[in-house]
């Protein structure tokens, strides 16, 4: 469960002074659930994310996750939530199972059952063939999949997607879209922010858009349909950011 | 529990560490080959140089001098010296060192002499340049002896001894100790080869541990994991305080071979050249264990510096630009303790970097001033607490570890 309250972000920039990256975001995921955020570029659909994460401390307002307070107790959101982005990049130097094994250990799982499931996962993401070699020798959908293993290793009940296919081919990008999609299996809270809107046609049970740091819409994609009078979610889309667009923010 | 996440962080940036090729050259392979080469090599290479060039038989042109005969003989008799005839672009031959030096005599030297109207005899050459300065040393001598025994002759002549010249002999006598002699010639390069050391063995694993992290994309995983910041932080800068002590360490090995190498080198023995003697440094194990002692609390102000300095930066490049300056800031006090007459007072002390290589130039020669090194020692475990709080601190900052 992730229930955001008011979340704030400020940012100083030197040129541009104070800018305010998220302004008073509030939405609430349930466990079972896809929750999509959709923004355009610089809309603070990153930081939204990183502050639920607990990367980012928000300058006001909080979130729960898990039923820890994002502030109050980053370490415990933490335990509580798996993270994978484009940036999360692996350690190059350290194979995929170190890699995994490192998280599980950040994680405070006992080594026993961090090699159990370690095997487990392996296994099940068919991982094993390369399990030894670096992260750097490993092709993109290896090296996906070894993020994905980093994010499972702790078993989260939440699970956080910042644009997660970005810059993938479309078999690496299945494979990524197929894992949200399990994770909702299992009854995780999943969130998952994207600009691509035919994931979010497909994945999605609630979308929430984002512009400016302003939370503008929520919905299910056959509730925003009906409110805006649109099938398609790209002019729905477009509908609802166009009046706040301004290109120079898009970064 | 803050101890085992930080012993996971160690061990996994250690075991990075190890397959990073930057890291294992500047942490291990520096230090093991720089003092052989430094001073066996280069030792060995400048004194053979130097007695290439002593052994050379220099042309010295020969300026004058047709109607004195007895200095051309002179001239001749001691130190092999190639004459050659005057030409008049002789000042451009020194300088193109087609010859060494130019030796001008004055028209009726020798009746001068004769008549005791003393004259210049003038020698030219290559200021800077060592082997005309060597040539131009020769002809000094073999015209010293000459006058030398032109006074002898005068003297007998007027029935007066020689030793007239000499009513009393003097004599300088060493009283230290050889690694006390060796200490004072070499103390102040030890220390600043130590601290060096300890700041490049820290700097590669210190800028990949952070501005690389940043540069991987690496910086937003392992941020995202339930870790704190200082444990994060804590591990990777014991990560970066090994390398840097373990640069040290091997660097005080390597020199204490290295003194052993050039002992057993025949140049440097004080049986065939006196000369030599101040190279017999005798590196005692107290002196060297004393080094590495006070190298420590510089290793860990050089490591939270590193992090801190190089956590600023976006990528790796951006960290050695910040670094390189660094690198003078270290050196310029180091170097500053290897002058001569500095010596350790109590203001000295508390200065970073040069109070500890003031005191490596002491402990080397076997001096223990206990004050100053509980000083020293205290004020340097300050700068360290102090660089090491900044370092957690600046791990804190969002704005700088998501600089963009």
């Amino acid at each position: 469960m992730i229930e955001t309250r008011g979340l704030v972000k400020l940012f100083k920039d030197k040129k541009r002074g104070e800018i305010r990256a998220v302004d008073g975001v509030s939405f609430t995921c349930a466990p079972g659930q896809i929750y999509g955020l959709l923004g355009a570029n610089g809309a603070g659909k990153t930081t939204t994310l990183r502050m639920l994460a607990t990367i980012l401390e928000p300058s006001d307002g909080t979130a729960i996750v898990c039923g820890h307070d994002v502030v109050k107790a980053p370490q415990m959101v933490r335990a509580n939530v798996g993270f994978l982005s484009t940036a999360t990049a692996l350690y190059p130097r350290l194979t995929s199972q170190e890699m995994v094994e490192y998280f599980g250990r950040l994680n405070g799982i006992p080594e026993a059952e961090l090699k159990k499931r370690l095997d487990e996962i392996f296994t099940r993401l068919d991982m094993n063939s390369f399990r030894d070699r670096r992260c750097d020798k490993l092709s993109t959908g290896m090296k996906q999949k070894t993020s994905i293993a980093r994010t499972l290793i702790h078993d989260p009940q939440v699970m956080i997607f910042d644009e997660p296919t970005l810059g993938l081919d479309i078999m690496t990008a299945r494979t990524i879209l197929e894992f949200i999609r399990e994770c909702r299996q299992r009854g995780k809270t999943v969130i998952f922010s994207t600009h691509v809107m035919s994931e979010v046609e497909k994945l999605c049970d609630v979308i929430g858009i984002i512009q400016a740091g302003k939370f503008l819409a929520e919905g299910s994609l056959a509730s925003l349909r009906e409110k805006y009078q649109e099938q398609d979610l790209e002019e729905i889309f477009v509908k609802v950011v166009a009046p706040h667009y301004k290109p120079e923010e898009a970064a | 529990m803050p101890l085992r996440n930080i012993g996971i962080v160690y061990r996994k940036e250690l075991t990075d560490s190890l397959r990073d090729r930057r890291t294992l050259i500047s942490t291990l392979l520096v230090p093991l080959l720089l003092f052989p080469l430094l001073s066996v090599g280069f030792g060995a290479l400048a004194f053979t140089l130097l007695k290439t060039a002593e052994e050379e038989t220099p042309k010295v042109m020969l300026l004058g001098g047709a109607d004195s005969p007895g200095v051309l003989d002179a001239l001749r008799a001691g130190k092999k010296i190639e004459m050659v005839p005057a030409t008049p672009d002789w000042k451009d031959k020194i300088i193109n060192k087609e010859i060494r030096a130019a030796i001008a005599i004055p028209d009726g030297f020798e009746t001068s002499l004769a008549q005791q109207n003393p004259l210049t005899v003038e020698i030219y050459k290559y200021e800077g340049e060592l082997k005309s300065s060597i040539s131009a040393a020769a002809v000094e001598k073999n015209l010293k002896h000459y006058r030398d025994k032109v006074v002898e002759a005068r003297l007998q002549a007027d029935h007066v001894p020689s030793s007239v010249l000499t009513p009393f002999l003097i004599k300088q006598n060493n009283v230290a100790p050889p690694e006390k002699v060796g200490g004072a010639a070499f103390g102040g390069i030890i220390g600043y080869m130590v601290i060096l050391l300890c700041l490049t063995g820290g700097m590669y694993p210190a800028m990949d541990l952070t501005a690389g992290e940043k540069e991987r994309g690496t910086m937003e995983t392992i941020l995202s994991s339930p870790i704190a910041r200082f444990d994060l932080v804590m591990g990777k800068f014991f990560l970066v305080l090994t390398a840097s002590l373990v640069t040290a360490a091997l660097s005080v090995l390597s020199m204490g071979i290295s003194f052993w190498g050039i002992q057993q080198l025949k140049a440097f023995d004080v049986t065939k050249n006196p000369d030599a003697a101040a190279m017999q440094l005798q590196v005692k194990l107290p002196a060297v264990f004393s080094v590495f002692l006070m190298a420590l609390p510089l290793a860990v102000l050089f490591s939270a510096g590193l992090i801190t300095i190089s956590l600023f930066a976006k990528s790796y490049k951006e960290a050695q630009s910040y670094i390189s300056p660094l690198m003078i800031l270290v050196i310029l006090p180091a170097v500053a303790a290897m002058l001569p007459g500095v010596e350790l007072t109590a203001k000295l002390a508390l200065i970073p970097i040069l109070n500890v290589s003031l005191l490596c130039k002491e402990l080397v020669t076997g001096t223990y001033h206990w004050n100053f090194i509980a000083l020293i020692f205290l004020s340097t475990c300050v700068y360290a607490a102090a660089a090491l709080f900044l370092a957690v601190k600046m791990f804190q900052r969002e704005d700088v570890l998501f600089r963009s």
